[in-house]
């Protein structure tokens, strides 16, 4: 969104402003200086009212947040298990994962957990959001129940009612059984329990059609009327004019999508009933860390697997930026 | 390109066609949208229903409509668990309740100190609010854990509330900060000049002020801490502390495929305040999904 980057340098604007103080000669007459130092004062009062404010957030960035990003880097070098010492192991945890099958099993699911519900996600949340961006009557109804499923879908409540949905006598199955198909187990067949996953992932594109929708608004009427008068078709008009145009949204909502879905846990872990089966086709990224950490105690390991995603997300973040340069548009 | 000639005069024949095609049109697209959205919603409808329903009809009626309505799968859902339902929804209200107020009051704080102070390192701390709004909770809850562990917090709700209390949900803070940017500086100015300190003006002119994003961050606040289980199933193992989403994989692990109905009965009373809040606070959420972007 616009928004963001504008939020990105926040001070700019008051960093620059307020009237350049008096030059600072040593020997400057008496009411100039006291002026000056009155300012100083008034300025320092705003930066102790400004640490009044802060504090808890400082607090908690340090104590909640950073610190514990530290202890967790510190850890993943050690054998900690929370009974006992950490004792240091150098890279020993990091080599273990490169031969940890589980692991790599587990990234081999994340991946296409993610790198496919993604874009169906983003797509049917633009494709919605385009016929809803017509100024279809009751649009607020309309929005409504699409958004409803994305406040709901992170629950367990949603998860038990896929883990039913997907079963072997599963809704899915009975309305199958009305055309004469004989449906599969979804949910406990290794093929395919992934795949439900995928489909509970498209199912809340709500909170991205949402945004798309802030953004279409925000596409002047004019640009379409004019490549209308120039002749442009309905498909022509999508990708020379609401692409582009909203390509600094479909941007955003990437970038976010794909961090959100790399720590999707809930609904793998109560589908699989905590255990990211069968045979390991839902074990998330996620699911094993949790494993590794609070099933196992081997908070080391866990630690090291919380940094390896760290970077994972990190790294595909940047590589997002990156791409954005030859595909996002941002006006003039 | 020809934005000379934006309004086409065409002749009335043409348009009166066009008219007809385009209320066609409509109702195409009116039907395949309520297509979609039925679609989209049956499930849940269903569940809805099948929580009405007795077990074998669970597993072989797709309809919406239960033949009888089983009350009864409502009244054994409350009671099958170690402790009554209402239990757990008071053990989850608990956290919701510190949650919220620990968001209200220390994001908002920040926020008024982001949106209108001015302090050495404001830019850098800025960004570093931001980037954590993108932090993955997977990479500090070990650490959190260990240290909670030492204060002897494990099977308390103080892991679930202090953070807030610590403005640790930094988007929430984004979100404020956007709110008051908007809100005109004059009135800052004035009530400085009438002799209000920095509090003053923050309780006295902005707070009142902020009404609107107070409540999409007390309804998010909400809807969030309700639904979450991951920290939920990591700080609280004691039986007697389970919240709703413990309570539901509880009973989702004890009774299995037994007792379908009263699970779904239970899953309906666990969405209900969702619904609710969603209900009541639309325009917020859609507000404040519009102006942050993150849903």
């Amino acid at each position: 969104m616009t928004d963001n980057e504008v939020a990105v340098a926040p001070t700019a604007r008051r960093s620059t402003g307020g009237p350049p103080g008096p030059a600072a000669t040593p020997d400057s007459p008496h009411p100039k200086r006291s002026r000056r130092t009155l300012r100083k004062s008034a300025r320092r009062r705003e930066s102790w009212a400004a640490l009044s404010f802060l504090s808890p957030f400082i607090v908690g960035l340090l104590v909640i947040t950073i610190g514990p990003m530290i202890a967790s880097l510190y850890l993943s070098f050690t054998d900690y298990s929370l009974i006992g010492d950490a004792n240091w192991i150098g890279l020993e945890n990091y080599q273990r994962m490169l031969d940890d099958p589980r692991l790599l099993a587990s990234i081999g699911v994340t991946f296409r957990y993610v790198f496919i519900s993604v874009p169906l996600q983003l797509a049917m949340a633009l494709a919605l959001a385009m016929v809803l961006d017509r100024g279809v009557r009751g649009l607020p109804i309309y929005r409504s129940i699409f958004y409803l499923p994305s406040l709901l879908g992170g629950s367990v409540a949603i998860a038990i009612m896929w883990r039913q949905v997907f079963g072997t006598e599963g809704l899915v199955n009975q309305v199958l059984a009305l055309f004469g198909i004989q449906g599969e187990g979804w949910i406990s067949h290794p093929d395919y329990a992934l795949d439900t996953l995928i489909i509970l992932n498209v199912w809340t594109f709500g909170s991205p059609m949402v945004i798309f929708l802030a953004g279409l608004r925000q596409i002047p009427a004019m640009y379409y009327e004019a490549a209308r008068v120039d002749g442009a078709g309905p498909v022509r008009r999508f990708f020379n004019i609401t692409v582009p145009l909203l390509t600094p949204i479909i941007f955003f909502n990437l970038v976010l999508q794909i961090i959100n879905a790399f720590q999707a846990f809930t609904q793998a872990f109560i589908v699989s009933g905590g255990k990211g089966g069968p045979s390991d086709s839902t074990l998330f990224y996620t699911l094993y860390l949790y494993d590794r950490g609070f099933t196992a105690f081997d908070m080391g390991y866990a630690s090291a697997l919380a940094w390896l995603l760290l970077m994972i997300i990190g790294l595909f973040t940047a590589l997002n930026f990156l791409m954005s340069k030859f595909w996002v548009f941002y006006g003039d | 390109m020809a934005t000379e000639t934006l309004t086409p005069v065409s002749p009335p024949r043409r348009r009166r066609q066009r008219r007809d095609l385009g209320a066609l049109r409509r109702l195409l697209i009116h039907l395949g949208l309520i297509l979609f959205a039925m679609v989209m919603i049956y499930p849940l409808l269903w569940m809805l229903s099948a929580s009405f329903k007795p077990l074998d009809e669970i597993f072989s009626d797709p309809s919406l409509f239960p033949s009888t309505f089983e009350w009864r799968n409502y009244v054994d859902g409350w009671t099958a668990l170690p402790h009554p339902f209402h239990t757990y929804i008071f053990n989850s209200m608990v956290i919701v309740a510190g949650a919220i107020i620990g968001n209200l009051v220390s994001c908002s704080m920040a926020a008024y100190a982001f949106a209108r102070l001015n302090f050495p390192l404001k830019g850098m701390l800025f960004a570093i609010m931001l980037a954590t709004i993108m932090l993955p909770i997977h990479v500090v809850i070990i650490p959190q854990y260990i240290l909670f562990n030492n204060f002897g917090w494990i099977d308390t709700f103080w892991p679930l509330i202090v953070p807030k209390l610590l403005a640790t949900d930094a988007f929430f803070i984004f979100l404020m900060v956007q709110f008051i940017r908007g809100l005109p500086r004059e009135l800052d100015e004035a009530s400085q000049i009438d002799g209000c300190s920095y509090w003053g003006t923050f309780l006295r002119v902005i707070m009142p002020l902020c009404v609107p994003a107070l409540a999409t961050t007390a309804i998010f606040t909400f809807i969030w801490t309700w639904n979450d289980f991951y920290s939920q199933l990591i700080y609280l193992r004691d039986i007697d502390l389970q919240t709703v989403p413990l309570a539901l994989r509880l009973f989702l692990d004890a009774q299995g495929q037994t007792s379908w109905g009263s699970l779904f009965a239970m899953s309906i009373v666990a969405l209900g305040p969702i619904f609710g809040f969603f209900l009541a606070g639309q325009r917020y959420l859609v507000r404040g999904i519009a102006t942050t972007g993150i849903k």
